[in-house]
């Protein structure tokens, strides 16, 4: 049995300081920040973490939504993904985030799930999560089982020859589009990391994930304010009705004026290392007409650079019907 | 025992209340406020916790097992393997419904690692958590060998001809309409939500076994002869399931070893199996491949059907998915051919699973059907009606009760099938595309050897004994049902025991022949206390109806009344209180059919058509099961509450067969991979459709005299091919090989 010690933080500065002693904020991490659970402790289960000290965070002061001065909202890192998704504010201004959050995993465990954990969620690669198999990110070194194994669910996008894995979360989708800020306070102080830098390609380093050092502290997810006339749509797909992450997923924004796109943020889940930005299609589409032509030549542009695994060739048609689909549904084109 | 209603049932009520009622179950309340008590909520005291190590090759031998750091670690008692327990015994071959294992190797007996997460240790600790840690800390170094986990199955002997009539190869190749296509369905996992489970525990060379098992006697028969103690000092009990769908019916190798295991600590032990060891160890429906072939004239006869096919198994076990069961009688066919093999692997032993056989064997059947009626361009009711058989083809025996024809017009229109345009991609819906499809089904009607007693006591309550299982079906409410309506006692006085192997001998809750099989035992004995009360009643000592004759007398609402008189009689106890007797007891016994007179005078089956709507999103490649309309002729519906709510689980199942289910092997490790329920993907609520069930309650009195047969397995047979037929109406894509996945669609 791993035994570790459980500590309940009651600052902010008390947990900042606990992570600290730990050598890294990665993989392997001999200190872990507890909120949720849901990721930590089932990984923790499967003998794929093992910290030996648990700071619990959920009692800090972090379980806020604030509409900040500019119009934009303040997320707080402990407030449940079920909050989230269903606060009215995000549901008018962001529904792709609402939607994002409510296609994710299931009623119970939206309910206890953090806006901070959820961020940091790790793969789902059945080889990471099983330690009689090789595997990069959980043992670097190890090999990859992956590439050569059962790959179906895994990314087309931003891989390595050392790892292959999805980021699986479908909130991270919604935020990448909406060029959310990650805000951090760590030992040596606060600072606010753009999204699209927060999180780090595989590369050599697959067990890095993200930019965190030990002792970071997410504290907040900060949204800027809704654009003027912007309409947002999130759109999954997957095998079965509920319950299942992402096969393909695309998170849009788009402005629309006389027929034609203004700007467009589309960021897409199921077939990326980390979430991902389509600054391709988005400039494609900027400008453009609305009609199917467009859209098409727009998703097509998105996947030209996938790369497609022994067993997830389909992916690339997938997402590319998927971001078309979605498209669609932010412009009206279709109802459903 | 066949027409055996009317004829003279000693004091029967006239009109059943409760049968054919609506009853909810009567175990209801205690499962809903979590007061059932499951195996693996069992804890006596002192009880320790096993965790079994499993293997992480699949095939190889064991070199060395280094237990040192694992036993060191806090509460553990002991790490137990090959070299330090007393070995186990095999059983004899198996007689009837004792003896059967399908794993037959007993645990620790020998080095050979024959598939991944092979038990080949097992520790033990005070806590789960101990016991746990000290599994992963047992070394254990493998001489690995090469495995086979590979998905193209291939024959290990020549194929071996089941069923056979004319010539169907002659008749094939000169007929003008020709199906010849391969279907596969693949390993499938029965994942219950209760996990396996023991709990063993010793007493003077005597061990009680808490055991999740769905066939309490053959475990008490496998269990006496691996351990080797005599049958009457091992207790195996079984009060609730939380489902098995087959995979609890014979023992496997985690109960031998937890009752091993608590025999060498000489304390009670807890062995439950974890979710990943569940599709490795505890069975699991294998892999089929079959090779179907039609001949047909233009008119839509059928000259020739030939169903060749094959199923995997473990290296040393003999596992075979009966493929083949319904294809001799299905249809009306002069010339037919029905052979298999069996092909090994390096996978753990299969089992039976929910309709094992005829699930597998009508998808590939029915789906030949579909694929001919479309090359007929013919309506594929129209089909089946042209083929309709008036007796059982293959031993020219008649049906007991056949209504085939009638499930699938009254399924008809009840589905609105009147309505459809049978071309692919026709049919429209708010920007959906729909598709229709349609299958028949059938499961082999069965009864097996029952007994019990019924007691009827002085407080005016009956107690019910049986060594059945209740695997959640209903069977508690049915015996229940049964006894009320027999003594006319109110359903809520009468205790209905079960699963415990010192009841008097029940069946297996397998094959959906529970309710077949227990039910003449138990109106056999309910009748037999109530005549023996009437005895009490008419005769002897003091009796409450001097002079009556027991037939003038009737059983109302707990008093004995006589007939079409309007008193209001003696209470049951009363009479017994009258005669100075404890209890009035009774003893019913109903015979298998198995090999038994109605097996050779009748053809006994229950029958179904199942029709499937789809909604395909072409934009997407979504594409989900819509609406589900099941007609069964299964029968009289003893209990129509439950007996609905096991076609809709099973439909609920068979969408999952269609279009999700698949235990999927890493070719390099030879590891199920998908090993959890995040990842091996089962229906969820929202991929339920709304489900029409009608049941066409014709009483089959040969089976008994009820009339009634199972329903558990029913439902599932034929619904995937119902609905992959949908999924080619909707797409023009036939899928052969199961699951239905996106990939298969995104061309369409
Ligand atoms: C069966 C199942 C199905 C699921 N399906 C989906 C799905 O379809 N889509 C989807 O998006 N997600 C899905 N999830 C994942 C789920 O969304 C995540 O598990 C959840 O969001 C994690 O949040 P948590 O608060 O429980 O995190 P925890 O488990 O508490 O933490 C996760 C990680 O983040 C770190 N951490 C947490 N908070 C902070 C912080 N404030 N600062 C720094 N580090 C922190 C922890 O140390 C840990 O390493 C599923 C999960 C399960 C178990
Ligand atoms: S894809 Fe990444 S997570 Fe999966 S096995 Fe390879 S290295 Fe591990």
């Amino acid at each position: 049995m791993e035994r570790f010690q459980y500590t309940r933080a009651r600052t902010i500065p008390e947990a900042i300081g606990i992570g600290a002693q730990a050598t890294t904020a990665q993989q392997g991490a001999p200190v872990r920040f507890l909120a949720g659970g849901t990721t930590l402790v089932d990984l923790m289960k499967l003998n794929v973490e093992h910290p030996t000290r648990l700071v619990d965070i959920n009692h800090l002061a972090l379980n806020a939504i604030e509409h900040m001065p500019d119009g934009g909202l303040r997320i707080g890192a402990l407030v449940r993904n079920a909050a989230l998704a269903h606060d009215a504010t995000v549901m008018k201004d962001y529904r792709v985030l609402s939607e994002a959050l409510l296609s994710g995993a299931s009623a119970q465990l939206r309910n206890v799930a953090t806006t901070g954990g959820n961020l940091l969620q790790r793969t789902r690669c059945m080889y990471f999560r099983n330690t009689a198999m090789a595997c990069n990110k959980r043992e670097p070194g190890s090999g990859c089982s992956a590439i050569a194994g059962d790959n179906r669910s895994l990314a087309i996008l931003g891989t390595s020859p050392q790892c292959i894995a999805t980021n699986p979360s479908d909130m991270n989708v919604a935020l990448a589009a909406l060029d959310a800020t990650v805000q951090v306070q760590g030992s040596k102080g606060e600072r606010t990391i753009p999204f699209r830098d927060f999180h780090l390609l595989p590369g050599d380093t697959p067990h890095r994930e993200t930019v965190l050092e030990p002792g970071d502290l997410v504290t907040h997810v900060t949204l800027a304010a809704p654009r003027a006339g912007a309409t947002s749509r999130y759109l999954k797909l997957r095998d079965r009705a509920s319950y299942e992450f992402a096969l393909a997923s695309a998170a849009v924004i788009v402005e629309v004026s006389g027929g034609r796109f203004g700007n467009v943020s589309i960021a897409m889940g199921g077939i990326g290392t980390k979430p991902w930005r389509m600054t391709a299609a988005e400039q494609a589409l900027a400008g453009a007409p609305v009609d199917e032509a467009t859209i098409v030549r727009a998703a097509k542009l998105a996947l030209a650079d996938a790369k497609p695994q022994s067993e997830n060739g389909f992916k690339v048609e997938l997402a590319q019907r998927c971001l078309a689909h979605a498209l669609r549904l932010a412009t009206g084109m279709a109802a459903s | 025992m066949s027409a055996a209603r009317g004829s003279n049932p000693v004091g029967a009520p006239e009109t059943p209340k409760v049968l054919g009622g609506k009853l909810p179950r009567i175990d209801g309340p205690l499962k809903v406020t979590g007061r059932a008590v499951y195996t693996s909520d069992i804890a006596l005291p002192g009880m320790l916790f096993a965790i079994p190590v499993r293997s992480t090759i699949a095939r190889g031998r064991i070199v060395s097992i280094d237990a040192n750091a694992a036993r060191k670690l806090p509460g553990v008692k002991a790490v137990y393997h090959r070299g330090n327990i007393k070995a186990f015994f095999r059983t004899a071959p198996p007689k009837g419904f004792s003896g059967l294992i399908d794993e037959k190797r007993p645990p620790f007996e020998d080095d050979e690692v024959r598939y991944y997460g092979q038990y080949v240790a097992v520790a033990v600790a005070q806590t789960m958590e101990q016991a746990k840690a000290a599994a992963d800390a047992v070394r254990v170094q493998y001489a690995a060998a090469a495995h086979n986990v590979g998905k193209q199955l291939g024959a290990d002997k020549p194929m071996k001809v089941e069923s056979e009539r004319g010539d169907a190869d002659k008749a094939f190749a000169s007929a003008p309409v020709k199906v010849d296509q391969v279907y596969i369905t693949p390993t499938e996992v029965h994942n219950p939500i209760e996990l396996h489970a023991t709990v063993a525990s010793w007493e003077k060379g005597h061990v009680t076994l808490y055991e999740t098992s769905q066939a309490i006697l053959n475990h008490q028969d496998v269990l006496h002869q691996m351990l080797g103690v005599p049958v009457e000092n091992v207790r195996v009990i079984t009060h609730f399931l939380g489902s098995g769908f087959g995979g609890k019916l014979w023992p496997w190798t985690h109960s031998i070893l937890a009752a091993g295991v608590a025999r060498e600590v000489g304390a009670p032990v807890k062995l439950v199996v974890s979710r990943q060891s569940m599709f490795e160890a505890v069975g699991h429906r294998p892999r089929t491949q079959q090779h179907f072939r039609l001949g047909a004239t233009p008119e839509g006869k059928l000259v020739s059907l030939s169903h060749e096919y094959l199923n995997q198994t473990s290296e040393l076990d003999d596992y075979k998915e009966d493929c083949g069961e319904a294809t001799p009688f299905m249809y009306s066919v002069p010339n037919l051919r029905v052979a298999s093999a069996l092909s090994r692997g390096n996978i753990g032993t299969p089992t039976a699973m929910r309709g094992p056989g005829a699930v597998p064997g009508l998808f590939a059947m029915e789906s030949a059907m579909d694929e001919l009626a479309i090359a007929l361009k013919m309506d594929p009711i129209e089909l089946r009606k042209r083929n309709e058989p008036t007796q059982d083809e293959s031993n020219k025996l008649p049906f007991s009760s056949r209504h085939l024809l009638e499930c699938m017009q009254v399924g008809a229109e009840k589905f609105g099938w009147a309505q459809r345009d049978p071309a692919v991609g026709a049919m429209k819906r708010d920007g959906l595309t729909i598709g229709w499809g349609v299958a028949a089904c059938s499961w082999g009607a069965m009864r097996s050897d029952a007994q019990a007693s019924v007691e009827i006591t002085r407080e005016g309550t009956a107690i019910v004994k049986t060594a059945t299982q209740d695997v959640g079906t209903g069977t508690y409410t049915v015996l229940a049902i049964i006894v009320a309506e027999a003594t006319g006692i109110a359903i809520d006085r009468v205790d209905v025991q079960l699963g415990d192997t010192r009841l008097p001998m029940g069946p297996i809750s397998g094959g959906s022949w529970v309710t077949a099989s227990v039910i003449p035992a138990v109106s056999n004995a309910a009748r037999d206390a109530v005549k023996a009360l009437l005895g009490m009643a008419t005769s002897g000592p003091n009796p409450a109806f001097k002079g009556a004759k027991p037939e003038d007398l009737q059983l109302v609402d707990g008093r004995v009344k006589r007939k079409g008189e309007a008193s209001s009689g003696v209470a049951l106890g009363d009479v017994l209180a009258r005669a100075n007797v404890r209890s009035a007891i009774g003893h019913g016994k109903s015979a298998t059919t198995m090999g038994g007179a109605e097996s050779r005078k009748y053809s006994l089956h229950s029958y179904g058509a199942q029709f499937a709507e789809v909604t395909w999103h072409p934009q997407t490649a979504r594409l989900r099961v819509s609406r589900f309309t099941s007609v069964i002729d299964a029968g009289r519906m003893l209990n129509p509450k439950p007996a609905r709510n096991q076609i809709e689980g099973a439909v609920v199942m068979g969408i999952g067969m269609a279009l999700l289910e698949e235990s999927r092997y890493d070719q390099r490790y030879g590891a199920p991979i998908n090993s959890n329920l995040a990842d091996y993907m089962v229906s969820t609520n929202a991929d339920a459709p709304p489900i029409d069930v009608t049941f066409l309650d014709y009483p089959d009195l040969v089976l008994n005299e009820m009339g009634a047969r199972g329903v558990g397995e029913i439902g599932l047979a034929g619904t995937a091919a119902a609905i992959t037929a949908a999924v080619y109406h909707a797409t023009g894509v036939r899928v052969r090989e199961l699951p239905v996945r996106i990939e298969d669609l995104l061309g369409a």
